[in-house]
């Protein structure tokens, strides 16, 4: 770990000067920063702490949307009574993650900005080849072990899986990344890895995450998070769903429906297709099972990493199903 | 053999005497983090070493660029391969010769990725850190063998002392009407204790004070003072807490010897802690087991014939063998019986020993195997157990000392419910959960060695106990105060006991599940003689206030000395101590036999593993017994087990204290559940490199994953196990939670996983 000055920022503006500024780097909760520091990845010269800055915190939700400030910590969203029943997708993912030591710690702003857990990624000693890392050096993943890597996103020069759980959610109801001024949908806040999986953001060096606004919808307040993996808890997934489902009055054919997938690719996986297999349909288990597997067109596994393929449209099916009160 | 039957202070479970269930008396300091644990010591002059390991699996360190890191800010010393001092090799556990040549802590040829190669040593550890990471090793790689599945591991070496066979196995089994015939395979595990490795070490002339977490200080202490050709006397070791060891504190390590040189030449006190990453590959955990099973029944379920050959991995360094016939051995009656096993040498750090090493891989496959043979038949999975029950020892042919292992199933199967299964895969459910119930043994020899004690009653009443041994989390200073106050007569709370120092009297190593048995019979012995003292000195000294009675005895209880029919008034112990003008009494006691009393057999016995007595000498077989039921409950969608209920009944003799022996039996299982379903060790075949080396991502058992944990002592007190009826506690209760769980996985589903952990993927 290298020696890094600390800087406590005390207004938007000096952060993002501060943050501006080649090796610096912003602090939030610091669960991702400091464990990257300690693998010897992130190496700042200067961290810049924003946790100091004022109104950047809140937790609002009205009948329009939910505005949730980039300082939040992932606890205080997920226990939120408002964010729970306008968005229990959104609450479940953020439950379901880590532990709550570190959910207590983290904040919304940084957990949009976690790192892949591909282990190649962070262990540099032994693994100089790291196209995210240091582009053009090549992928140590390839030809190595698989069994967490994506099978959907990814290119020739990186399938590392985007690990955390509240973006999932976040990408199936259209919210909205606020860096001050500029907006950007969080769907194209992630990037694919394509050529330059070392740009992993639509955000330039010295923006500031100052919030993410979600839009209430009928198919957020019917949501659910699943979340599937070995370890009953603290792991990350090894496929994840977010449902949000609107039934017309009848009560049983779709109306809106929103799928987003998490473990399995390179970003939080919106199921476009899968939802457009389901809108205005009647609500059916083979019918849920048949088009959950359209995510899956088009995945390339490593072989470890092959069970996603299998995994992914069972979760997509079963949280389709629970919400429509069919599992 | 006396027993003493004092006065109970309370008579209640807060009851201090042996038997009772104290809450550990260690548990106050450790909550609220007064407890110092070996490296948390606070020394003047403190410098820090860091490690450099390797990133290759095999070759040679060619050369060490350390400019940078020499001219880093605070950096005092960089040791390579080259400069490092040459130790002598030191006496092996087993008492043997070490290897020959001198002992290298930084060795220039690579056996394994993760290798300490280089180490930093820096004003703090911050710049230790950071010099580290500006070493450049440049090396000349050669081919690796990564493990067990490397097309190049080959056959090994045969392990010809564990073979172990009767009867004539492969007639018995080819005329057989039931076979079955499958490969058990467990990967590489980690001991994983919270508490990192860690030291620091001190010179001052030619004395080395260690500070460091150990499961046996003597043992430990021994090496370091061969190592560096000083005697013993001039080594001490402090280790008064241990953060959890399961065998991997055991034995001394590169890292330790790598701080001693580097405190010997700067002449300063040296801390390296381990890191967690580096822990994979500073010791060596369970090594990855393979092994094939052959069993040859009748149609009604009877054995005729098992036949295992397994294998382990070790080092291209060390022999480690997990003796993976060990159960199998003794838990069936079976007329005919072969086992052998190989050990391959590979790219890996020396494996070592980690809770139960051999009995836990070699329970997972007989079984597992059992279980398959009771489906293949249309038997209860319980029922083949008992029909098969070895009445004595199948393999030593001698009785059994106890075997509550009936009494196990029983009482299990009763608190289960197991009556209610139904017997086919796939049968019982609940929405998207298929659900299944499995049940598997254990069992764990118990080991003896010969330990020693002080035990001192001091002028104000209160009484101390001292020795060598160790309290890793699992009780002994709560069970060595229990033991004193019951013979001495001394409420608990006034008994200090000291430990964890090898200037204090011997003890051998914490492991093996011998410390209990073998220091409370030590303790006993030395508080019998300090009691018979306190009352000779009570009838016979001239100030006694007792002396004129000519009694011929009088009763301790309560720290208060009586007569027997109230002759004269009670006196306190601290009153009597006053009276006669004597400061303390004092004894110690060994329980060597006489021959072995000598200087040599004595160093010996305390300092290797030599005088360890195998479980069947002595004309009884001893072994601790259990009996594991489980419910899981599978996702038929998701292939994700969750251990939803389960019962373990277990006997381990006499408990010394139930409250801390339930609380070990369910440590263990708590361990089994995460080997069962999460622990592996991923290694890159590319490098040999172990990829999850993090708690992120080895993943261990969290509260989440483990349910309620029933469990029932059926024990009774065996007194050839030990003077004091206890058996072996701490290894039983993880051997046999992993076959049990992948038995009832399989319950549920209709998949055997034969292969740990059972992942999800295994089962979609
Ligand atoms: C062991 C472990 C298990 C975990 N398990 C899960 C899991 O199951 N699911 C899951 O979703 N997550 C998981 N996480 C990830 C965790 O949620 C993130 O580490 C956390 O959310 C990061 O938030 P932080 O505030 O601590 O970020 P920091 O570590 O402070 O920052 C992370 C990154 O974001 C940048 N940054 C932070 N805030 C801003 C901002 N406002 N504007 C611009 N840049 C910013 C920082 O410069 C840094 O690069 C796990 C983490 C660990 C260590
Ligand atoms: S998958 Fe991506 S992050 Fe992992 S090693 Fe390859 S390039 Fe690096």
């Amino acid at each position: 770990m290298k020696n890094f000055s600390y800087l406590r920022a005390h207004s938007a503006d000096e952060a993002r000067k501060a943050a501006a500024l080649a090796g610096n780097m912003v602090l939030a909760g610091g669960t991702t920063l400091l464990d990257l520091a300690k693998c010897g990845i992130a190496e700042p010269d200067t961290v810049v702490d924003i946790t100091h800055l004022a109104g950047l915190d809140g937790i609002e939700v009205d009948e329009t949307q939910a505005s949730i400030g980039a300082l939040a910590r992932m606890s205080a969203v997920a226990d939120h009574p408002a964010i729970q029943k306008a968005f229990p997708a959104v609450a479940e993912s953020l439950a379901l993650a880590a532990s709550a030591q570190i959910r207590n710690m983290a904040t919304i702003g940084g957990n949009l900005l976690q790192r892949t857990r591909c282990s190649y990624f962070r262990d540099a000693a032994v693994f100089p080849a790291c196209n995210k890392r240091h582009p053009g050096s090549g992928c140590s993943a390839l030809g190595g072990v698989t069994r967490n890597h994506a099978v959907l996103g990814t290119s020739d020069a990186c399938i590392a899986g985007y690990p955390g759980d509240l973006a999932v959610a976040l990408v199936a109801f259209d919210a909205i990344v606020h860096l001050g001024e500029r907006q950007v949908a969080v769907d194209d806040f992630f990037q694919l890895p394509g050529n330059t999986p070392d740009r992993e953001h639509a955000f330039e060096r010295g923006e500031i995450i100052t919030a993410v606004t979600i839009p209430a919808s009928a198919a957020a307040r019917r949501s659910t998070y699943i979340k599937v993996r070995d370890r009953q808890s603290y792991e990350f997934a090894a496929a994840s769903a977010a449902v949000g489902l609107e039934l017309e009055a009848d009560g049983t054919t779709v109306r809106d429906i929103r799928i987003a997938l998490g473990g399995v690719a390179t970003k939080p996986w919106r199921a476009r297709t899968v939802e457009a297999a389901l809108i205005g349909k009647v609500l059916e288990p083979e019918l849920v099972r048949k088009a959950s597997l359209l995510v899956m067109e088009g995945a390339i596994d490593h072989g470890a990493n092959h069970y996603k393929i299998d995994l992914a449209p069972r979760v997509i099916t079963r949280a389709v199903l629970k919400m429509g009160g069919l599992a | 053999m006396t027993f003493v039957t004092p006065k109970s202070k309370h008579g209640d479970a807060s009851d201090g005497n042996l038997g009772g269930r104290l809450s550990r008396i260690d548990g106050p300091e450790k909550i609220t983090g007064r407890a110092t644990y070996a490296i948390e010591h606070q020394i003047e002059g403190l410098v820090y070493a860091v490690t450099v390991q390797s990133t290759i699996a095999a070759g040679t360190v060619k050369s060490v660029d350390s400019k940078a890191a020499e001219a880093s800010p605070g950096v005092l010393l960089v040791l390579t391969p080259d400069n490092i001092t040459h130790l002598k090799s030191a006496t092996t556990w087993a008492g043997t010769p070490g290897p020959e040549g001198p002992f290298l802590a930084l060795p220039k040829t690579v056996r394994f990725n993760g290798q300490h190669v280089v180490a930093v040593v820096a004003e703090t550890l911050e710049q230790a850190t950071a010099a580290a990471a500006l070493i450049k090793v440049s090396y000349e790689e050669t081919e690796h063998v990564y493990g067990l599945e490397d097309p190049k591991a080959g056959e090994g070496v045969p392990i010809d002392p564990m073979t172990k066979s009767w009867g004539d196995a492969e007639t018995a089994f080819a005329e057989a009407p039931v076979r079955i015939e499958q490969e058990y395979k467990t990967p590489r595990e980690y001991n994983v204790a919270i508490e990192p490795h860690g030291i620091i070490a001190q010179w001052e002339g030619d004395k080395l004070t260690l500070w460091e977490p150990s499961q046996w200080v003597d043992g430990m202490a021994r090496s370091y003072a061969e190592w560096f050709g000083i005697p013993f006397e001039n080594v001490r070791m402090i280790s008064p807490y241990i953060g959890g060891g399961f065998g991997s504190k055991a034995l001394s390590l590169p890292h330790g010897a790598v701080a001693a040189i580097a405190a010997r030449m700067l002449g300063k006190p040296v801390k390296l802690a381990v890191t967690r990453p580096q822990t994979f590959t500073a010791y060596g955990g369970r090594p990855a087991t393979r092994q094939t099973l052959a069993l040859g029944a009748t149609k009604e379920g009877k054995l005729l014939s098992i036949i295992q050959h397994g294998v382990n991995e070790t080092s291209k360094l060390g022999m480690a063998v997990e003796p993976l016939g060990s159960v199998t051995a003794i838990m069936y009656a079976v007329p005919n019986f072969s086992s052998r096993q190989n050990v391959i040498p590979l790219n890996t750090v020396t494996p070592g020993a980690l809770r139960a090493p051999g009995e836990n891989p070699s329970a997972f496959g007989i079984e597992s195997a059992i279980d398959e043979l009771a489906y293949e038949i249309g038997m209860d999975p319980l029922e083949i157990r008992l029909l098969n029950y070895a009445e004595e020892d199948p393999h030593a042919k001698i009785p059994w000392s106890t075997r509550q292992l009936r009494e196990a199933f029983a009482e299990g199967a009763k608190a289960f419910g197991w009556s209610k299964r139904t017997p086919a895969p796939r049968s019982m459910r609940d929405g998207n959960q298929l659900i299944g119930w499995g049940v598997a043994a254990g069992t764990y020899p118990v080991r003896r060695t010969p330990g020693e004690a002080l035990v001192r009653i001091l002028a104000d009443g209160t009484a101390e106990v001292a020795s060598s041994s160790i309290d890793m989390g699992q009780g002994t200073y709560t069970i060595l105060a229990q033991t004193a106050a019951e013979v001495l007569g001394i409420p608990v709370d006034r008994i200090r006991v000291k430990l964890g120092d090898s200037a204090l009297p011997r003890a051998p190593v914490a492991g093996g599940s011998q410390l209990a048995n073998l220091m409370t019979g030590a303790v006993h012995k030395a508080a019998l003689a300090a009691r018979e003292e306190l009352i000779g000195l009570a009838l016979n000294h001239p100030n006694s206030p007792f002396l004129d009675l000519q009694l011929n005895t009088l009763t301790i209880a309560d720290g208060t000395i009586s007569t027997p029919r109230g002759e004269r008034a009670d006196i306190s112990i601290a009153d009597f101590m006053q009276h006669i003008g004597q400061e303390k009494i004092e004894t110690l006691r060994d329980t060597l036999p006489e021959e072995k009393k000598n200087t040599v057999d004595r160093y010996n016995n305390f300092t290797t593993m030599m005088a360890m007595k195998s479980p069947t000498e002595g004309g009884y077989s001893l072994h601790s017994w259990c009996a594991h039921f489980v419910e899981v409950r599978v996702d038929e969608d998701f292939g994700t087990v969750r251990v939803s209920r389960m019962v373990s009944a277990l006997d381990s003799g006499r408990l010394y204290n139930p409250k801390l022996a339930e609380s070990q039996w369910r440590g263990g299982i708590i361990m089994g559940i995460g080997q069962a379903l999460l622990e592996e060790g991923i290694i890159d075949p590319r490098n040999a490199r172990v990829i999850n080396n993090n708690l992120g991502d080895y993943l261990v058992a969290t509260n989440a994953d483990i349910p309620d944990l029933q469990v029932i002592s059926v024990g009774i007190p065996d007194h050839h196990a030990s003077v004091l009826g206890g058996k072996a506690v701490g290894e039983l209760p993880i051997v046999g939670v992993a076959p049990a769980i992948a038995n009832a996985v399989f319950h549920a589903t209709g998949k055997r996983i034969r292969d740990l952990p059972i992942t999800l993927d295994k089962i979609l």
